[in-house]
């Protein structure tokens, strides 16, 4: 195989080469004298067109290129939890350490750390059949994450060897005695190709919701554990402080938080506060089940495409062990604007707004990637994969290419309202715009905590629908002119929206609204619209009602910490009706 | 073939095409990609340009300078690097064009170190989350969009409106909270008109700025496509006051419009696809190597706040200039002609302004424990107020509830007391909550309902007066 080309052309991260004859697409290779890092994206002649990963500052056409003949591969294996990756899985922390704090281009290192031994235990013996996916001893990674250490994709076979110890990720743990009589030493590192999704026995059908604590979410609008979303808004309309809030508080047994294309800063501030926030279910540190690829805006934009595949290739290897995974990417649309780049550059027939034709493969290929599976291996071991994926639309418009495209195959969406945002209302979640395509889900997981759950979901959303169409009309008439019991509808719909559906973030209690709270809040609301009605029919005038400090309250009842103090709320509201119901009645007498 | 290193001041006189800001040399064995190249135009003046494209024989190259005179016979170095410049103190003080030649007739400046303009990317990993509150002295700012050190937040504007005397404002009163220290001012002009840099010098000259500030120019009239390289020769020499001399910088690059379209003027020239009103589809990861040069580093002292200035085409915000700007940076201000013709100064709309990082440089030990839940008060009451005066241009005053009545009264009275300030007024954050309060108690208590029990209790005048 002839392995060394030469540089004909440079036009940005488009480089041209001549003399790779064996050339494969996927192929990845080290341009110029610097060893950048390159992915063969065309072939035509005895032309090979690579997109080169790093800035390409410098680099002169004459220069060597050299292919490895390999795919784009992930290193996967114990080092990944707690790590933050570029795009092509080098940390940055390392990078930090060996560099400076600014980025110098060319420099490679090993995803995994070569130098830590971790603790590994065989879950087998020696003479154990094993085959692909099977699970050979496990190491502790973090108090959270058991890293289970599988079979290679591709091997079975008898166990000759293996023992526990202290290992490198690259001495061998293991050796397997093939059919074939070969015999292969196992590490406990592997590579997987990352525009490949990793094998499984079956898919399942999804059934249980990610929990995020975030109420619209998780009552309104919930995503399944293996199943999509996406989350598009314009600037500053929450998606971040979103998908932040469900990197720290769903439910996942991993979060692989992918900044693809955003800002800086938030990726310190993830990685600064990670370390300090603990799980509410299992009170262990955030950090210690969460892996960072931060590919922010000002990195080479090239690799915003290769990182998230990377981030999740990561998590199907996660999968594949028996875990939860949840992948977030901030935000899809900087890789799509990735993908119309190099388009661009290879000079492709553009379809809509500069994008290539095959934007809608490409976005269907990366939600497909999520899923619910059982696992390779002799046991039954479940796990899955969620994608939520942040849409940047440009202007605000969803109609542009690549959000219009995105709706079309996830399976929630969370569409945010500019308007709601400039009112403060987070999480800007418009509960008229947005779908979820999981509320069958919920039964079984709502059922638990209330069996009436579901009436208190459908009322709520229909005064929410009711009063919106309500504020059209008062929005001519002022709502003054309304009749009372529509203004109470009003009344009742801002209850829900200030008092349910409105979460801030950085609420000491109310960033994370467990699931029992949930419902009792959402029962006292309605339970309050259900008494209010016949004292409106009576004649009590809404103003009265709004007077009522403990209607008020109503809007405070998530901040309460405890059951009780809601349900203390609830009977005092009830007693101040009783005795405006009283009053009318003497009135009325 | 190793054509790399001997090529380098090699000069070729093969210009084979010029068009707009782009020349084909040919003849051009191994050109860097990125590389600096000297043009010596007929009539001896040079222009400097990088390398665009690259090909075994020719280079596509993009000139920064006028390019009237340019002609086939131009003679072009090539210089075998990517373009650096020369950093040290002695940069503070003086004045640059946008090629970085002296505009202060003082020579060129020697440097012990020589930077990088194009790419310069801190480490995310590195990076120090922002924290620290900058007090402007501006209300509406400090009040509900707050800035802190290392953040990056534009104001969006419109011609005619006062932008340049807000930022000189902030420029002139901004301090942290607690500390002495100044903010060294790099000021980097656009494609912006002579007498708005005469406003800017003459106020940094009366304030002592000038002393603790570096200017690049680009004025209206110099070379258009000299834009894209003013900014960041700004921000390396920012990068170095604050990372190397541990200074607290304040970044002011203004008119952002005029670079973006300096932008798509090459991109035109280049016959490439654009996204969207002619834009390039590159213009959002152009924009971020700009902005993400704010920032503080883990380890640093030093700091770089970035406040870029854009006049907003056509008024429209989702304009691409704006709305890319809006994704990049950590929130926005705002300036509207409404509040500018009601006599407003500053005309801060708050409600689509936003300070993203606000929560991290606000509340106990920081400024006050109350200022974020007023902040989100004032926001949510505000958007009601307003929504009541939309609808009293409907039905009248008269139609309105009780309560549609109250917000109205206090937008209005939000508008005249704390948006609207002097030019030369610096409010404590103190005074900015105590009017806040007053504006507040407006409103039933029970309606303060992003305020918490125990705040009100604390804050709202009416318990402050009973315990008086
Ligand atoms: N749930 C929330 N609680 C409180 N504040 C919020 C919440 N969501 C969003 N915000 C506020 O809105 C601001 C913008 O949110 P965010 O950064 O998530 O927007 P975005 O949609 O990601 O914008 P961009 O596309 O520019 O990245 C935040 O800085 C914060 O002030
Ligand atoms: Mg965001």
């Amino acid at each position: 195989m002839i392995r060394e080309g030469v540089i004909r052309r440079i036009n940005g991260s488009l480089i041209i080469a001549e003399g790779l004859p064996d050339a494969k697409i996927g192929d990845v290779a080290y341009i110029g004298g610097q060893r950048l890092i390159g992915e063969v994206v065309k072939i035509s002649g005895n032309e090979v067109d690579l997109q080169c990963y790093e800035d390409t500052s410098g680099l002169r056409p004459g220069e060597p290129v050299v292919n490895t003949g390999k795919p784009l591969v992930a290193e996967l294996g114990p080092g990944l939890v707690g790590e933050i990756f570029d795009g092509l899985e080098r940390s940055e922390l390392e990078l930090w350490r060996l560099t400076g704090p600014f980025i110098k281009k060319g420099y490679r290192i090993a995803p995994l750390r070569r130098d830590k031994k971790w603790h590994f235990i065989p879950r087998i013996k020696v003479g154990d059949r094993v085959t692909e996916g099977d699970i050979l001893g496990i190491v502790r990674e973090t108090s959270v994450v058991e890293h289970r250490i599988l079979t290679p994709v591709g091997i079975n076979g008898v166990v000759e060897r293996i023992e526990e110890g202290d290992f490198r990720v690259e001495e061998p743990i293991a050796e397997i005695r093939l059919p074939s009589g070969e015999k292969r030493e196992i590490t406990m590192v592997q590579v997987w190709p990352v525009r490949i999704p990793r094998p499984y026995k079956r898919r399942l059908p999804v059934t249980d919701p990610l929990f995020t604590g975030q109420r619209v979410i998780d009552m309104f609008f919930p995503v399944a554990k293996g199943g999509t979303a996406a989350i598009p808004g314009g600037f500053g309309s929450g998606k971040t402080i979103t998908l932040h809030q469900i990197a720290k508080w769903s439910d996942a047994d991993i979060v692989i938080y992918i900044g693809c294309g955003e800002r800086g800063n938030e990726m310190a501030e993830v990685i600064t506060n990670f370390p300090q926030l603990e799980d509410p279910r299992t009170g262990k540190k955030l950090i210690e089940r969460a892996i960072f690829i931060a590919n922010v805006s000002n990195l080479p934009v090239s690799a915003r495409e290769a990182s998230v595949y990377m981030g999740v290739t990561i998590a199907e290897y996660l999968r594949d062990q028996g875990y939860h995974v949840a992948v977030i990417i901030d935000s899809t649309s900087r890789w799509a604007e990735a993908l119309r780049d190099l388009s661009g550059r290879l000079e492709e027939i553009p379809a809509e707004e500069g994008y290539p034709a095959y934007l809608a493969e490409r976005i269907a290929g990366i939600y497909e990637r999520a899923g619910k599976v059982v696992a390779l291996g002799g046991a039954d071991r479940v796990g899955s994969v969620t994608i939520m994926g942040a849409v940047s639309p440009p202007g605000g418009d969803f109609s542009e290419p690549v959000t219009s495209t995105t709706i079309r195959y996830v399976g929630s969406l969370w569409a945010l309202d500019t308007e709601l945002a400039y009112r403060r209302h987070f999480p800007a979640i418009n509960w008229l715009r947005s779908f979820t395509k999981y509320v069958g889900l919920l039964d079984e997981f709502w059922g638990r905590y209330d069996p009436n759950w579901k009436i208190y979901r459908e009322r709520a959303l229909e005064v929410l629908e009711e009063a919106s169409r309500l504020e059209e009309i008062a929005r001519v008439i002022g709502e003054k002119a309304l009749p009372d019991e529509q203004r109470l509808i009003l009344l009742v719909s801002e209850i829900i929206r200030e008092g349910y559906l409105v979460q801030h973030a950085f609420h000491e209690v109310d960033t994370y609204c467990p699931p029992e709270k949930q419902v009792e809040i959402l029962k006292v609301i309605i339970g309050f619209y259900d008494l209010a009605r016949p004292l409106i029919e009576a004649g009590v005038p809404v103003d009265r009602l709004r007077e009522l400090r403990s209607v008020m309250e109503l809007l405070r009842l998530k901040e309460k910490k405890t059951l009780e103090e809601i349900m203390e709320d609830s009977a005092r509201l009830k007693t101040e009706l009783e005795s405006l119901k009283a009053e009318y009645e003497v009135k009325a007498a | 073939m190793r054509p790399s290193r001997e090529k380098a001041g090699m000069v070729y006189r093969t210009v084979r095409e010029i068009r707009g800001p782009l020349m084909i040399v040919e003849g051009v064995r191994g050109a860097g990609y990125n590389e600096v190249v000297e043009v010596k135009l007929a009539d001896g003046t040079e222009i400097i340009g990088t390398v665009l494209d690259t090909y075994s024989d020719r280079a596509v190259i993009q000139v920064f300078g006028h390019t009237e005179g340019l002609s086939l016979d131009a003679a072009v170095r090539f210089t075998g690097d990517v373009l650096r410049i020369s950093l040290s103190d002695d940069l503070i003080g003086r004045i640059f064009n946008g090629s970085f030649k002296p505009l202060d007739g003082l020579p060129e400046p020697i440097g012990k170190e020589r930077r990088e303009v194009f790419v310069s990317i801190i480490n995310p990993a590195a990076r120090e989350p922002p924290s620290e509150f900058i007090q402007t002295g501006i209300s509406v700012i400090d009040g509900m969009n707050s800035l802190v050190r290392g953040q990056k937040l534009p104001i969006f504007s419109e011609a005619g409106l006062p932008h340049n005397v807000m930022a000189a404002q902030v420029a002139r009163q901004s301090t942290v909270l607690g500390r002495e220290e100044e903010f060294a001012v790099v000021f980097c002009a656009m494609g912006i008109k002579h007498e708005e840099y005469e406003f800017f010098r003459r106020e940094f000259e009366q304030t002592g700025a000038l002393d603790r500030s570096v200017m690049v120019l680009n004025l209206a009239d110099d070379p258009i496509i000299e834009r894209i390289l003013a900014p960041r020769i700004a921000l390396t020499i920012t990068e170095y006051l604050a990372f190397d001399l541990d200074m607290h910088v304040l970044a002011i690059l203004t008119d952002m419009t005029s670079y973006c379209e300096a932008l798509r003027s090459i991109s035109i020239a280049k016959e490439e696809v654009p996204a969207r009103k002619g834009y390039p589809g590159y213009m959002y990861s152009d924009l971020a190597t700009i902005y993400e040069r704010s920032g503080k580093i883990k380890g640093k002292k030093g700091s770089v706040t970035l406040m870029p200035i854009l006049t907003i085409p056509g008024g429209d915000i989702t304009h691409p200039i704006p709305d890319l700007t809006g994704y990049i940076t950590e929130g926005q201000l705002i300036l509207s002609r409404d509040l500018e013709l009601k006599g407003i100064y500053p005309p801060v709309n708050p409600l689509p302004s936003l300070s993203r990082l606000m929560k991290d440089g606000v509340g106990s030990g920081k400024t006050r424990e109350d200022h974020m839940e007023v902040s989100n008060q004032l926001y949510m009451a505000y958007a009601e107020g307003v929504k009541a005066r939309d609808l009293s241009r409907i039905i009248g005053e008269l139609g309105l509830s009780e309560r549609e009545r109250r917000y109205l009264k206090f937008a209005d009275e939000f508008e005249r007391k704390f948006i609207n300030q002097g030019i030369y007024e610096n409010r404590p954050i103190e005074k900015t909550l105590e009017i806040a309060w007053d504006l507040l108690s407006l409103l039933p208590e029970d309606e303060l309902i992003r305020i918490s029990e125990g705040n009100i209790k604390k804050y709202h005048p009416k318990y402050r007066k009973m315990a008086v």
